[in-house]
């Protein structure tokens, strides 16, 4: 891979700025691993709570026009029995950073779940202040600037690792909650969860998921993440990466001219395979070249020169 | 990767047809192009409004009416819902997903299969069938003779194709009496196999793996996980490194041989954990 697309976050480094992000496969080593070995720069983990969750029944996710729908409801072992899968891919690659999402319904379970997820390897950690389909946690906690502040303390104290929030655009202004977090230590910020959706089906008048509202991601709330990002950018000093319907190298070249030092990739997966860790990080170094630039951290921000 | 698209997206269809195959399986037929059109092995995503969603072998594939069916034994609250539909009911479907069976130029070829893995293995034996210079050799098995599935309509098969069947029974009932990788065995030894495929319980199929092993024969089967999103992200569905909605359901030989430590020892949980089989 080529040394343009090295890049640094929150003291991670990265051999390229394409990550998996959190709740895409992500639940066993095995399959992290893989997103690894298809050239993801760093991988997120499945959102981990304090107890095994088996989540909702089906359906838990429907395609709709340029999106997907999902309500799976944070399906997870548990971060005592996920240790073990952190272990496993830690001795198995060591030099791609392991990023732990976690969710929990307190700050002080998040900071619980988060010290054994950092004890097991985790090299970061991902807080998930913004699922947008669980009750009392997810955006509930993310939807509000102290709530997110006194968890991001609560975790700072005990994990000794970076710690990302991952934000929730269900918000009246997102800029307020990501200076509440910053401001509490957050170390970077990832934009954006999905958005509050549904589907109903026509002909049996049923909501289709099993939770009937989920989340949208993919292609449909690009724009609306490209706008959060840009909307940071501008307002606070740790690095952004941006996550919402990246499919092509010029889906994440976009991202970072609104501020993203990286991007994160998950219902691409479905369309594209995941061959598409490597055709959008080779995308961007083609660009990268063709533009004459060296680094891939020369174009992060340069819209907000316009 | 449009089509695939159009694949995913989740469309009602009317029953069209219900079937008592056995006393604790039907089978489901319904009208709807996409999955009339899927490969033998492929499975779709079975939308039971207001109940669940799960996966189903097309045990049915006919793209000249286009029509397809489900088979369906009764093991929990959405197939006992299924059991309980009629002509004119609706369920959604989503696929067709995976790879499905590959069916190459090999000659002698065996299939294998248990309980309601004949699902996805009739399609496949009626396209073997058909096609000139192969012979099949099928094996059938079942605990009893009652819950034999699909027995009249592979007889129809074999009456028109070149090959055979040999059915087994666990208590004798029909056929043979003992399990059907008894036949197996007996067969691998004196014959030379281009091809086995196999479904059914995993039990069985991982014994099948290790004679096809033993005797160096190419393998292929069928496997079952829990499954939500069935296109290859939610991870619910891993074996080791592989998607079982994306990468299979069918693997090969090399494959399983990877996977030697997850296939036929335990499977994951709706929570990701692992459960003995």
């Amino acid at each position: 891979m080529s040394k343009r697309l090295e890049v640094e976050i929150a003291g991670l480094k990265l051999q390229n700025p394409i990550m998996l992000a959190a709740g895409i496969l992500g639940m066993t080593g095995a399959s992290l691993l893989e997103a690894i070995d298809n050239g993801a720069g760093a991988v997120v983990t499945k959102s981990v709570g304090p107890k095994p969750q088996e989540g909702y029944h089906n359906p838990a996710v429907v395609h709709v026009n340029c999106g997907l729908l999902n309500a799976m409801g944070l399906p997870n072992p548990g971060v005592h029995d996920f240790a073990e899968e952190i272990r496993e891919i830690k001795q198995a690659r060591a030099h791609v950073p392991i990023i732990v999402s976690v969710y929990s319904f307190s700050a002080e379970e998040f900071a619980e779940t988060a010290r054994v997820a950092a004890k097991a390897g985790a090299d970061a950690i991902e807080l998930n202040v913004s699922c947008p389909h669980v009750k009392k946690t997810g955006s509930e906690i993310g939807q509000s600037p102290s709530l997110v502040a006194e968890v991001v303390k609560k975790v700072k104290a005990v994990a000794h690792k970076p710690v990302i929030v991952k934000l929730t655009p269900n918000v009246a202004d997102i800029v307020e909650i990501a200076k509440a977090g910053v401001d509490a230590g957050a170390d970077a910020i990832t934009a954006i969860n999905t958005l509050r959706a549904m589907a109903i089906d026509v002909e049996t008048a049923q909501p289709i998921l099993a939770n009937k509202i989920g989340g949208l991601s993919g292609p449909a709330i690009k724009p609306v993440a490209v706008r959060c990002v840009y909307e940071l950018y501008e307002s606070v000093n740790v690095p952004i990466i941006g996550c919402g319907g990246v499919t092509t190298w010029q889906d994440a070249v976009e991202f970072m001219l609104a501020g993203a030092s990286a991007v994160q990739i998950g219902t691409a997966i479905a369309s594209e395979g995941l061959g598409v860790f490597k055709s959008v990080a080779n995308g961007i170094d083609s660009f990268l070249k063709r533009k004459g630039s060296g680094s891939v951290k020369d174009i992060v921000g340069l819209s907000h020169r316009h | 990767m449009s089509a695939y698209l159009t694949a995913t997206k989740l469309r009602t269809v009317r029953i069209i047809g219900v079937k008592d195959e056995t006393p604790t399986i039907k089978s489901i037929t319904f009208q709807d192009r996409l999955s009339a059109s899927a490969s033998p092995g492929q499975f779709v995503m079975v939308w039971i409004p207001g109940v669940d969603e799960i996966p189903m072998s097309l045990s049915t594939i006919n793209p000249k009416e286009d029509i397809a069916a489900i088979t369906v034994g009764k093991i929990g609250e959405a197939t006992d819902k299924l059991h309980k539909m009629k002509v004119g009911d609706i369920v959604g479907i989503r696929g067709p997903f995976g790879n499905g069976y590959t069916v190459t130029r090999t000659r002698n070829v065996m299939i294998v299969g248990g309980g309601t893995g004949l699902a996805s293995l009739a399609p496949l034996t009626e396209k073997i069938a058909a096609q000139p210079r192969h012979k099949v050799t099928l094996l059938l098995g079942a605990k009893t003779c009652n819950e034999l599935l699909f027995l009249e309509r592979m007889k129809t098969v074999f009456s028109k194709a070149t090959g055979r069947m040999v059915v087994t029974t666990e208590d004798g009932s029909y056929g043979e009496k003992g399990l059907v990788t008894e036949p197996l065995e007996r067969l691998l030894a004196a014959e030379k196999f281009d091809v086995v495929y196999a479904c059914g319980p995993e039990q069985m199929v991982s014994r099948v793996f290790f004679l096809t092993e033993h005797y160096g024969v190419p393998f292929q089967a069928s496997l079952e996980r829990l499954m939500r999103c069935a296109i290859g992200l939610c991870g619910t569905c891993v074996i080791g490194r592989f998607r079982v909605c994306r990468d299979g359901p069918v693997f090969s030989e090399d494959q399983l041989r990877e996977v030697k430590s997850e296939f036929g020892h335990f499977r994951r949980g709706f929570d990701g954990r692992r459960t003995s089989l």
